[in-house]
């Protein structure tokens, strides 16, 4: 299995390490746990070793027009130093991954991947590289990343950063910063629905870098955070997990990520055919947010089935949620999908529990803009 | 390390037993609480209900996820703690204090089987020291 350079880190804090896509990582930390990691985001500030994430660098002539022929967003939009969210699609309409692409100019861009997917993405770069004009970089080794996430993350990082956070706007980013006195990429953004940053490094800072944000975060209650708050973050803020709301099978309109997709994009994109139709014709199916009201706890997997006892989808994600102290779900429903307020039933263990149909995301987030 | 009480007995699986008479109260342990997290909702089975030693017959649900519950021995549900109903975060406060589930045992011999302290304790430090 692979270690960050945090891993130590980690091991010092208590962090009970877990096999994920096979990194070692901390699904929480002794002494804290999921939900108070979780809370401590959304009142103070955690931090998240990201080094796991993949990150390719494009460039060349052609590199814009061709990102743009396998993305779904509209990359002519971006300013320099911009940050994008993206979704990659295969021919059926089905996803290959979600990432965020940061632009340099128009002949240079750093992509940033899940983990689970670099080794498929760099494959599926490769495949589709054309002959010229375009060269491409697996730098995911050489990456550290850490994520500041939280209320406090600015005031934080303005400790230690020789630039002026509070002048990088949401999904913007420097280069050619230091963190730390680390030479670094910042970017104003984050999986959490709180304000925040990400912050990378040469690989071998990366113990430097954790050290450093930890050291200026404690004046404000910093703790660190697992992969377990990482994904209830994410989930109560709605937003997606790759093989949860995408699969190569689950697309980004029958997901609810409709506004990253540009179906009428000029010059097309892997996938575009299918989604342009589904979105012309309509959605068999779709995912919507439902709270649980009954006992249980959702997980992705369980079937969703209406008062009648038809099965009529499944939940792509669930859980508990620290802070709404509900147990909701992602559900992936056959269409005509029930509305706000109807009821169905999740089959937890052979047994229906009900809940209703609610509004996505489940926790209004918090970016600053 | 994980706390381990003296008089109870334990399974591999991180459920503790103890016999009084022919009722047997059965519980998680320390180690067990720690390992799940934070505790959001507990499934307990019926009164009546039987079942086998080995068999899942209870569900602790924490924020990671679903965890299986084994019963030490074979018997028949007699009382669950319904305490643990509006207050699962009990299990992680003290889960020698709030047991889950208290069992007519039907074959007292089973207990044999199980792991004394001891035997609880080499096991945990084992866990403990691999990181787990």
């Amino acid at each position: 299995m692979k270690r960050t350079l945090m891993y130590e880190r980690h091991v010092a804090a208590g962090g009970r390490m877990v096999d994920y896509s096979g990194w070692e990582l901390p699904v929480q930390y002794d002494g804290a746990g999921i939900k108070t990691e979780h809370l401590n985001v959304r009142s103070k500030a955690g931090l998240f070793d990201v080094s796991h994430m993949g990150e390719i660098v494009v460039e060349g002539k052609d590199a814009e027009k061709w990102l743009s022929s396998l993305l779904t967003n509209d990359l002519t939009v971006m300013h320099d130093f911009q940050v994008q969210y993206n979704i990659m699609c295969n021919e059926k309409g089905g996803v290959v991954d979600d990432l965020l692409v940061y632009r340099y100019n128009a002949e240079k861009f750093l992509l940033v991947v899940n983990a689970s997917n670099t080794d498929k993405d760099w494959e599926w770069f490769n495949k589709h590289l054309p002959a010229g004009g375009v060269t491409i970089g697996n730098i995911s080794m050489k990456t550290s990343e850490a994520a500041l996430q939280g209320p406090s993350a600015e005031a934080i990082l303005k400790k230690i950063a020789d630039f002026d956070p509070s002048a990088l706007k949401f999904f913007t980013f420097a280069d050619g910063v230091t963190v730390g006195g680390i030479p670094a990429i910042v970017s104003r953004t984050g999986y959490t629905g709180e304000d925040g940053f990400e912050i990378y490094a040469a690989w071998e800072k990366g113990a430097e870098l954790w050290d450093a944000l930890m050291e200026a975060g404690e004046e404000f209650g910093i703790m660190p955070a697992g992969l377990g708050a990482r994904d209830s973050l994410r989930f109560e803020a709605g937003l997606p997990l790759f093989g949860h709301e995408f699969t190569d099978d689950l697309g980004p309109l029958e997901a609810g990520y409709g506004f990253f997709v540009k179906v009428d994009k000029a010059g097309g994109f892997t996938g575009q055919p299918v989604l342009k139709r589904q979105k012309e014709e309509g959605l068999a199916r779709k995912v919507i947010g439902f709270r649980l009201e009954d006992k249980g706890v959702p997980r992705a997997g369980m079937e969703v089935a209406n008062d009648a006892g038809e099965v009529v989808g499944w939940v792509t994600s669930g859980g508990y949620c620290p802070s709404l102290d509900t147990n909701m779900a992602n559900i992936c429903v056959k269409t005509p999908a029930p509305a706000v307020g109807e009821s169905l039933n999740i089959i937890i263990r052979d047994k229906p529990r009900k809940g209703v149909v609610v509004k996505a995301p489940f926790y209004d987030r918090r970016y600053k803009k | 390390m994980a706390k381990v009480l003296q008089d109870l007995k334990y399974t591999k699986d991180h459920e503790w037993i103890k016999v009084d008479g022919n009722v047997g109260t059965v519980g998680i342990t320390d180690y067990a609480q720690s390992a799940m997290g934070d505790v959001v909702y507990v499934e307990l089975p019926e009164e009546g209900q039987e079942v086998k030693a080995g068999e899942d017959f209870v569900v602790v649900e924490s924020v990671k996820g679903a965890n299986d519950v084994f019963s030490p021995v074979s018997g028949t549900v007699k009382e669950i703690n319904e305490e643990l109903d509006g207050a699962p975060e009990l299990l992680n406060e003290d889960a020698y204090s709030h047991w889950l589930v208290k069992l007519e045992v039907s074959d007292r011999s089973e207990l044999d089987s199980l792991l004394d302290a001891a035997a609880y304790t080499k096991l945990v430090e084992e866990l403990e020291a691999e990181g787990h």
